[in-house]
């Protein structure tokens, strides 16, 4: 099992999530939405499989940056107190 | 913000809101989030028939992160929920076939309803009383980051899990990440089976009636149960979805942008399960089938369904 995770780690982690989330908000989002009411209005069983593969996708995504972002800031804590 | 596929247009910063804090009770309570996010969306203006599918979707996506936090946590019994995954399915599916059927029959609404409140009510008082009574039972003097889930989870009427182990029907299996030698394949298919049946006639996951089952009936830690109904409901709703999809009851913009909030909460509601005992998660937990219970005599008196 994980030790548990300090506060001031998870509080990193849920601001880099969210500034994550920001841009993502911004353009990713933006550009779907024309997308997904045409494939709604022509194709429905392919826009059921894309809303699950979209959704997972995002959730996926997000999980795999905002962890990289934290591998990323801990290693540049780690070298700063090795200095 | 207009949303194009259901015509509505809601603030984003409220879907994010909404998601956020039921993401928190998701991953704290490993409960869908529907008796809150279904009345919620409503009122936010978006058509009915779009609620229960775009509910589902965006349950998808936080079970998913907060399933993979109770999973690193250890909390996730997989063995167990590849048996009641199935199970669900079917259940969810009678539930939805037998509610299609009985809405031929008068009165079946306040009959189906009467009798779901008293179920939910009981469900509520019982998860009190017991919880109230494991609070005072003598626990483990160990700090609780060093406790196991057995010695975090005091239960005061764990003579219920006992008898269901006891039950004699095979096939039977061990569940050893859930510290149980043996139980019948037919007590974990029934009482998934009976979620998924609340879930066909309610919508959402049913985790406030998965839940405690799975606790009580099945004997489960607490934490454990929570972060299994949870990898549990990625699929179940994955499914459910699925099929609201096809029928056009989804606006998957509007799950996207609330599974963004959701996401966040999810992690901070998973967290949290490991700073509390199982007996005090449970007393919190005691209070949402009311407000299901809630919902179906706001729906019987209006005449208006909220899932």
């Amino acid at each position: 099992m994980e030790p548990l995770p300090s506060w001031k780690n998870f509080v990193v982690e849920l601001l880099l999530y969210a500034a994550l989330l920001v841009v993502y908000f911004a353009f990713v989002l933006h550009y779907l939405g024309g997308w997904f009411k045409d494939l709604y209005d022509h194709d429905r069983n392919l826009f059921a499989v894309m809303a699950l593969v979209i959704m997972i996708g995002q959730t996926v995504v997000l999980e795999l940056a905002s962890s990289f972002l934290i591998w990323f800031v801990r290693e540049k804590q780690g070298k700063k107190r090795r200095k | 913000m207009y949303f194009p596929i259901s015509g509505a247009t809601i603030d984003p910063f409220y879907l994010i809101g909404l998601g956020f804090i039921i993401g928190i009770l998701g991953g704290f309570f490993g409960v869908g989030g529907s008796f809150l996010a279904g009345p919620a969306l409503f009122v936010a203006g978006l058509p009915m028939n779009f609620v229960v599918g775009t509910d589902l979707l965006h349950i998808v996506g936080k079970s998913m992160v907060a399933a993979r936090k109770h999973g690193i946590l250890g909390n996730i019994d997989l063995r167990l929920a590849a048996v009641m995954v199935f199970a669900t399915i079917g259940g969810s599916e009678v539930g939805v076939q037998a509610i299609e059927s009985l809405k031929r029959i008068a009165r079946v609404d306040l009959v189906v309803g009467l009798a779901t409140i008293i179920v939910l009510v009981c469900i509520s008082f019982f998860v009190f009383l017991e919880s109230w009574q494991a609070l005072k039972l003598k626990g483990s003097r160990k700090p609780l980051s060093e406790q196991t889930s057995r010695e975090k989870d005091k239960q005061a009427f764990r003579f219920i899990a006992h008898w269901t182990h006891s039950i004699d029907w095979a096939p039977k299996m061990g569940l050893p990440h859930s510290g149980i030698k043996s139980i019948s394949v037919w007590a974990i298919l029934i009482v998934s089976f009976v979620g998924g049946v609340f879930s066909g006639f309610l919508g959402g996951g049913a985790g406030y009636i998965r839940m405690p089952c799975m606790v009580y009936l099945l004997g489960i830690p607490t934490h454990i149960a929570i972060g299994t109904d949870l990898f549990e409901i990625v699929v179940s709703a994955g499914y459910g979805s699925f099929r609201h999809a096809m029928n056009g009851n989804v606006d998957v913009m509007i799950a996207l942008i609330m599974q963004t909030g959701a996401a966040i909460g999810a992690q901070i509601g998973a967290v949290l399960t490991q700073y509390f005992q199982g007996p005090l998660i449970r007393i919190a937990f005691a209070p949402l089938p009311l407000i299901g219970a809630g919902l179906i005599i706001y729906g019987l008196v209006t005449g208006h369904h909220i899932h």
